[in-house]
């Protein structure tokens, strides 16, 4: 009972959010205002759907995270397999540097990144909003966690029928580290469309806009739309969410992987 | 990124890799690894020590920039704004971490019995972690207006109007840093149930027939198995909590006056609305040595309550 009393308190700023996303402008302050408005307006759905052009910065956000993540899973998979599985000399020093990078953070970083787009001419591209994040060594090092624990006998029988190192990570490798990838598939594509640090800087114009921006652009032109704004973060919000309850199942077990659960 | 997953520690127990069923992996070893190190040299390596080089130049974004030593490093030591941002910054960092996991602590702990629906209690309380960060701070910026939900629930239940929450630098601050407890507790939480899960029954069980009550058992069971996993959930926890930035930039813009603006609310600032890039990557090297310091402390003082079970 109590425990329901905590969540219910714990999500009325959603409730909030959706109750004013409702309601008729002139009612979102005010005394005696409550939950439900004198009408309920689901065409402020619409009206600040078309009010910046919301499905631009929604195609924008989920182009930028799907490719994003393609690129951070292939990379991963084959550079986690060659340091779980490969002998190559300075294998050990490189993943450590790898490991050392996982502690810089991105604003170190953001002020040459952004001279280097500059350079490649990528401002207000996708390509700068894809690439300069799709190499982190978060992903190497996960797989590899997961990799390690895969039996290499099953591996050995592979080789003794002739399979090359490649065929081997395709076909016995990662149809058991599905679960693995999967998590990481999750976790990059919601950096991805969350990220708000990095496109307010390389991005300038509205084209470009992910979803964050557009909410961020809303707000500075439309300071006090508040029932529009309130309509827009809750559209925002669908992807990552329909993600996680997608995902409900491997969520603990995929933070349990990534080493961080008991042991 | 806004959720960044922590490094996990090196698995002792997992087997040495290495002494494969091939031989001569070193030519493999370099397609296999191509794609991801370039991009890694690219994209992190180079511009870690372009930031550094960066932050001893006078450098606007047009125009001529100009070497100038460590002059943006001592300038900023001495601008009473910056020590204002740092202090804001660790204040924030401060309140923020033993919030987060203490509240994080404790729910994982009352829902980890097996009470029916856990799994819908640990996905709600994790939702906000994962929805965009400026749409949560949106949404908390509409309740803590003059006239919002939370000055209406004042009015109704101690009949005075609520503090200007936003607009008071008394308040400011406590309002970045409950709206930041909120939105991101839940990923600690499923740490935290992660761990709490992976504690073998039978130790419990060991313990109860000693005669340890729950508190005993809290003490001397759940919290040394559970320490690893509280060692990184504080360590990423830190790490981020020194990054904080949409927050304070949606709910406050660093105000009123420089009451909540952070580092890199300030970092931004000053590269990206100011277009003085020295000085933005030289307030990065200070975030970066400070969360290096800070690691660095952590796990000098791990020794003492992190108990590996080996």
């Amino acid at each position: 009972m109590l425990l329901t009393a905590v969540l219910l308190l714990f999500l009325m700023p959603f409730v909030w959010m959706i109750a004013t996303a409702l309601k008729p402008p002139a009612e979102v302050f005010g005394a005696g205002n409550g939950l439900v408005g004198s009408e309920i307006r689901w065409s402020n759905f619409a009206e600040a759907w078309g009010y910046l052009p919301f499905g631009r910065f929604m195609l924008n956000g989920l182009y930028v995270a799907l490719a994003g993540t393609a690129v951070v899973c292939v990379t991963s998979v084959l550079s986690a397999y060659a340091f779980a599985r490969l002998r190559f000399r300075f294998r050990d020093r490189i993943f450590l540097l790898y490991l050392g990078t996982l502690m810089v953070p991105q604003e170190v970083t953001v002020v040459p990144m952004f001279i280097l787009m500059q350079q490649f001419g990528w401002v207000d591209s996708y390509a700068a909003l894809i690439l300069p994040w799709a190499f982190t060594a978060f992903g190497t090092f996960l797989l590899r966690q997961f990799f390690l624990t895969i039996p290499r006998e099953l591996e050995e029988a592979a080789t003794i029928d002739g399979a090359s190192r490649l065929r081997i990570l395709l076909q016995v490798v990662m149809p058991i580290a599905r679960p693995a990838i999967a998590v990481l598939a999750a976790f990059t594509f919601i950096n991805y469309w969350n990220s708000f640090l990095w496109p307010l800087i390389v991005v300038n114009s509205r084209d470009m806009s992910t979803v964050p921006l557009g909410l961020n652009l809303f707000l500075s032109q439309n300071g006090n739309q508040w029932h529009l704004l309130m309509a827009a973060a809750a559209i925002s919000m669908l992807p990552t969410v329909v993600m996680v309850v997608l995902l409900q199942r491997h969520l603990v077990r995929g933070i349990a992987l990534s080493g961080l659960g008991g042991r | 990124m806004t959720l960044s997953v922590p490094a996990p520690p090196t698995p002792r127990a997992a087997a040495e890799p290495g002494g494969g069923v091939h031989r001569g992996d070193g030519r493999a070893a370099l397609g296999f690894l191509a794609p991801s190190t370039s991009g890694f040299l690219l994209f992190t390596l180079i511009p870690l020590v372009g930031s550094l080089a960066i932050s001893f130049f006078a450098w606007p974004v047009l125009g001529r920039r100009r070497f100038v030593g460590l002059e943006n490093f001592v300038e900023l030591l001495s601008d009473p704004i910056f020590h204002r941002v740092m202090l804001n910054t660790l204040v924030f960092v401060v309140v923020y971490v033993p919030l987060n996991i203490v509240v994080s602590l404790g729910l994982a702990l009352w829902i980890s019995p097996r009470i029916r629906g856990r799994g819908l209690y640990r996905l709600l309380f994790f939702i906000p972690t994962v929805t965009p960060m400026i749409a949560n701070a949106l949404v908390w910026r509409l309740l803590y207006q003059p006239g919002g939900a939370i000055d209406q629930a004042f009015q109704a239940v101690l009949g005075t109007p609520a503090p200007n929450f936003l607009g008071d630098n008394r308040w400011a601050m406590a309002a970045v840093i409950l709206m930041s407890v909120w939105q991101g507790f839940g990923y600690n939480m499923l740490v935290f149930s992660a761990g709490l899960d992976a504690i073998p029954q039978s130790l419990h069980e060991a313990a109860s027939i000693d005669g340890a009550g729950p508190l005993r058992r809290f003490w001397s069971v759940t919290l040394p198995m559970l320490s690893p996993s509280m060692f990184f959930a504080m360590i990423m926890t830190l790490i981020t909590s020194f990054q904080v930035f949409v927050q304070p930039y949606a709910l406050t813009a660093g105000g009123p006056g420089v009451a909540t603006e952070t580092m890199v609310l300030h970092l931004y600032r000053e590269g990206f609305v100011q277009f003085d890039l020295g000085t933005a990557s030289t307030i990065g090297w200070f975030l970066f040595m400070i969360i290096m310091l800070v690691t660095a402390l952590q796990f000098l003082g791990q020794k003492r309550w992190v108990h590996y079970d080996d």
